[in-house]
């Protein structure tokens, strides 16, 4: 990012949110992982808590570097293990707010077995899966999201793996809240951070991305822009629950929706071992 | 319950007739455990059934995790909220903490773990002794860091060793592991847990400004090279990461910041060893051979060393009770006296601990080694003291 | 090892309490005797089908080598334990077995104890365990009575310690001339 862009304003109003010392961020124009921490922020902004009741943790990869970007206790953990990580605090602290932010590949591959337990558990986490469909901090391979066909420098013929769905994942190993919402829906997207902020119980957000410099080059999908006008063409709010087809994600195959939504809101007894912390 | 009562069952004051696994998950609660993360694996899994009874009754947490990727994490979270900590594992779920151990030693979020060794590698045999790990919790994870590994030889150091884990954890703010055998965990003897009142518990260092008083740097340091730690929920604000960072805890992918604060998470241990360090003497003032045990083994060789002195052999022992730091101060200081001979170093492992010994010497060292399943008995390790 | 030392094993398959009887000896000599005491006992697919050990040592020291090697006192509750332990007994110990489940080779002494029958006469077959223990103590001579007594008031659950106490008085008191005469 260049430092040169001249300065239109002095101050933003999520100023006291974000560690104004920490910028220019490390992200790509186009990018939306930036978008996601401003709908996070303004979510916790809108949940009318104290600062020092949030905590956001995230793992390791460009999603993995949001939790450094906020100004509330933040945990940049190991590849993976940010859930775990999230659920100490979650149920040591149980007044606390826990938000982990980051990537499909950190949540859905490496990370994989914490996100199915932590969902199975309902631990009282707001989970926020930026989903660019690869690995963007090395370079553009594939991940467990990547969609069928679509091209990764570690699948340069194409991607033969079927994709995890996550919604439906998450959903079916037992989560309280299952949405899926793009950076192009920012009200939504928000409002979905709230939600999850205020519920107790496992509340899992997709945010779909681009990533314009690695899986939207790759993959012909034109610059962050272009991909955003993608989501706006393509998305459609889903009726209900959609299972795995539904769900399921082609981004070069114009004529199929990608389905978005809050698909799931249930009450489920949220995860807290037996015991009153004393100290 | 009132506090007190509390305090009384959290505190199994009294004399018992206790398993080493339990006197382990005792000396946990005795310490303020608030939060347990965990696995089962044999030989450890005592350890956590133990807690899963009690911890709940006094107040704390027990999460039985999915794997141990997951356990070692959730207690370094834990941790970083304020709770003491702990998992206890056994040699393939140690391998499996081992990049966590990297992540709380560079994050300083004291933590403890517990490794019930049995004879490995991979899965071995589960359910008897090994020391095979004696290397693997000083250099497991990648890179330079500080821990420190206590080997505790009874029951009675199992609950003692435990408690000072936490302290010396929570002092340094270092991941402490604590080396048990699988011999040890499984062994019931006398243990004597003292009153409540009589813990001394290390505390962390802390804050010593109020939140939102004046910036709080998370990784500033002064002449104790630990910096004060605040917990999530404390409103101080503050950022961790494994990454190499500055005392703002922000990344700083730089070499010299890198430098900086690798050499401080080892001198953290290095410059400390003094008061970190542990370990036994028996018989050592005129010994030519010196028998350096540890964990069980040490119980063998104790019982050798006292029949080589009843046949008139000059033996002693030097057992170690902290693995790491290694008692290296004291070794020097036997050699200077200059009657030492020749070092023996029995251990139900291929010579781990022995490389130690033969770093600081060039006095023979003997060696007496099982890959694991069985410890030596004292006649085995009489065989060798000449 | 020291002179003090002296090394019993258990053997029993599982059920028989043989772990209760082995902490029971243990407890009594390290807790109420003032002797030091190691318990151990078989473990994972040791203890699991066949004959499983319960082992204690007692020594007026503290006890280096914890394991067993050569019992002063073998006590079996069925004869696959007779056959895998009997044989390490040092010479001149104690040998108990319950002769309803352990039939000894010819010529070879031991104290017969029909636990099973005597715990049953006393309406309860699962403190065999407790009645063995009581002969034991009694013959063996390694821990007293006094303390036998108090580890069983401190360890089985409140309601049972008056069945307890009177199957270890049953094995202690069960009449010496029923029993063979002891090894050496």
């Amino acid at each position: 990012m260049s430092g040169s862009a001249p300065i239109i304003a002095s101050t933003h109003p999520n100023d006291g949110l974000l560690r104004a010392d920490r910028f220019p961020h490390i992200l790509c124009p186009g990018c939306g992982i930036g978008t996601v921490i401003h709908c996070y922020v303004d979510a916790m902004a809108a949940s009318g808590l104290a600062l020092s009741d949030h905590a956001c943790v995230s793992g390791i990869g460009c999603s993995g570097r949001a939790a450094g970007y906020v100004n509330v206790d933040s945990y940049h953990t190991t590849h993976g293990r940010a859930l775990p990580f999230a659920l100490g605090i979650a149920v040591y602290k149980p007044g606390m707010r826990v938000t982990v932010i980051s990537g499909d590949g950190d949540l859905a591959a490496i990370g994989g077995n914490h996100l199915i337990h932590a969902a199975r558990r309902n631990v009282d986490l707001t989970v926020i899966c930026i989903n660019n469909f690869n690995y963007g901090m090395t370079g553009g391979q594939a991940g467990p999201t990547s969609p069928r066909g679509s091209v990764a420098s570690t699948a340069p013929e194409g991607v033969h793996d079927r994709p995890f769905v996550l919604p439906d994942l998450v959903r079916a190993a037992g989560a309280s809240m299952v949405s899926r919402w793009t950076v192009l829906h920012v009200r939504q997207l928000r409002d979905a951070i709230l939600r999850g902020m205020q519920k107790r119980g496992f509340c899992f957000i997709e945010a779909l991305s681009p990533c314009p410099t690695n899986f939207g080059r790759a993959n012909d999908l034109g610059d962050g822009m272009a991909e955003m006008e993608v989501y706006r063409e393509r998305c459609e709010l889903a009726d209900g629950t959609p299972g795995y087809d539904a769900l399921d994600i082609d981004l070069t195959d114009h004529t199929r929706p990608i389905l978005v939504g809050d698909f799931l809101d249930i009450e489920r007894t949220p995860y807290q071992p037996v015991g009153e912390h004393t100290a | 319950m009132t506090a007190q009562a509390a305090g009384q069952e959290r505190v199994l004051t009294g004399t018992h007739f206790m398993l080493g696994d339990h006197a382990c998950a005792e000396g946990a609660l005795a310490a303020g455990l608030d939060f347990f993360g965990g696995y089962p694996i044999t030989p450890s899994t005592e350890i956590a059934e133990r807690l899963a009874r009690r911890l709940p009754r006094v107040g704390g947490k027990f999460v039985q995790m999915e794997d141990e990727l997951g356990s070692a994490v959730a207690i370094i979270g834990a941790s970083a909220a304020g709770a003491r900590s702990f998992t206890a594992t056994s040699g393939p779920g140690f391998s499996l903490m081992m990049e966590s151990i990297g992540l709380a030693a560079m994050m300083e979020i004291p933590i403890v773990i517990v490794d019930v060794q049995r004879a490995s590698p991979s899965t071995g045999l589960p359910t008897m002794v090994g020391q095979s790990d004696a290397l693997q919790a000083r250099w497991g994870s990648h890179g330079d860091y500080g821990v420190a590994a206590y080997s505790p030889a009874s029951p009675q150091e199992c609950f003692d060793l435990t408690l000072l884990a936490f302290d010396v954890a929570d002092r340094y703010r270092i991941p402490v592991l604590l080396m048990m055998d699988e011999v040890v965990a499984h062994m019931t003897e006398r243990v004597v847990i003292p009153a409540a009142d009589a813990i001394q518990r290390g505390q962390r260092p802390r804050p010593d400004h109020a939140p939102g008083a004046t910036r709080h740097l998370p990784y500033a340091v002064g002449d104790t090279l630990v910096p004060p730690m605040a917990h999530a929920g404390e409103g101080y604000c503050v950022h961790m990461t494994g990454l190499t960072h500055d005392e703002r805890g922000y990344p700083a992918l730089n070499e010299a910041t890198h430098n900086q604060l690798v050499n401080r998470l080892v001198d953290k241990v290095r410059l400390n060893a003094g008061e970190i360090e542990r370990y036994e003497e028996y018989a050592l003032e005129d010994a030519e051979t010196v028998v350096v045990a540890f964990g069980c083994t040490s119980r063998s060789a104790r019982e050798a060393v006292k029949r080589g002195r009843a046949a008139g052999r000059k033996c002693g022992l030097l057992r170690l009770v902290s693995l790491w730091p290694f008692p290296e101060a004291r070794l020097r200081g036997l050699l200077e006296r200059g009657r030492v001979q020749r070092f023996l170093v029995p251990e139900v492992n291929l010579g781990q601990m022995r490389r130690e010994v033969e770093r600081l010497t060039q006095l023979p060292v003997l060696r007496l080694n099982h890959a694991g399943g069985a410890m030596p008995t004292p006649e085995d390790i009489l065989a060798v003291i000449p | 090892m020291s002179e003090g030392r002296r090394e019993v094993r258990i053997g029993g398959f599982g059920g028989q309490g043989i772990v209760l009887a082995g902490t029971l000896l243990g407890k009594a000599a390290s807790l109420y005797d003032g002797k030091e005491a190691v318990f151990t006992q078989s473990y994972g697919p040791e203890a699991r089908g066949g004959a499983s050990r319960a082992d204690v040592i007692i020594d007026d020291e503290p006890v280096d080598y914890p394991y067993v090697t050569r019992p002063d006192v073998v006590a079996v509750l069925f004869q696959e334990a007779y056959l895998k332990f009997a044989g390490d007994l040092r010479p001149g110990g104690l040998l108990i077995i319950e002769p309803d489940l352990v039939t000894p080779e010819s010529g070879v002494h031991a104290l017969a104890l029909p636990a099973t029958r005597i715990a049953d006469e006393l309406g309860r077959r699962v403190v065999a365990n407790v009645v063995l223990l009581g002969c034991l103590v009694r013959h063996a001579g390694l821990v007293s009575r006094d303390a036998a007594e108090q580890a069983i008031r401190e360890t089985v659950k409140p309601a049972t310690v008056d069945l307890n106490l009177e199957a270890f008085a049953a094995g202690f008191a069960h009449d010496a001339g029923a029993v063979s005469e002891a090894a050496g």
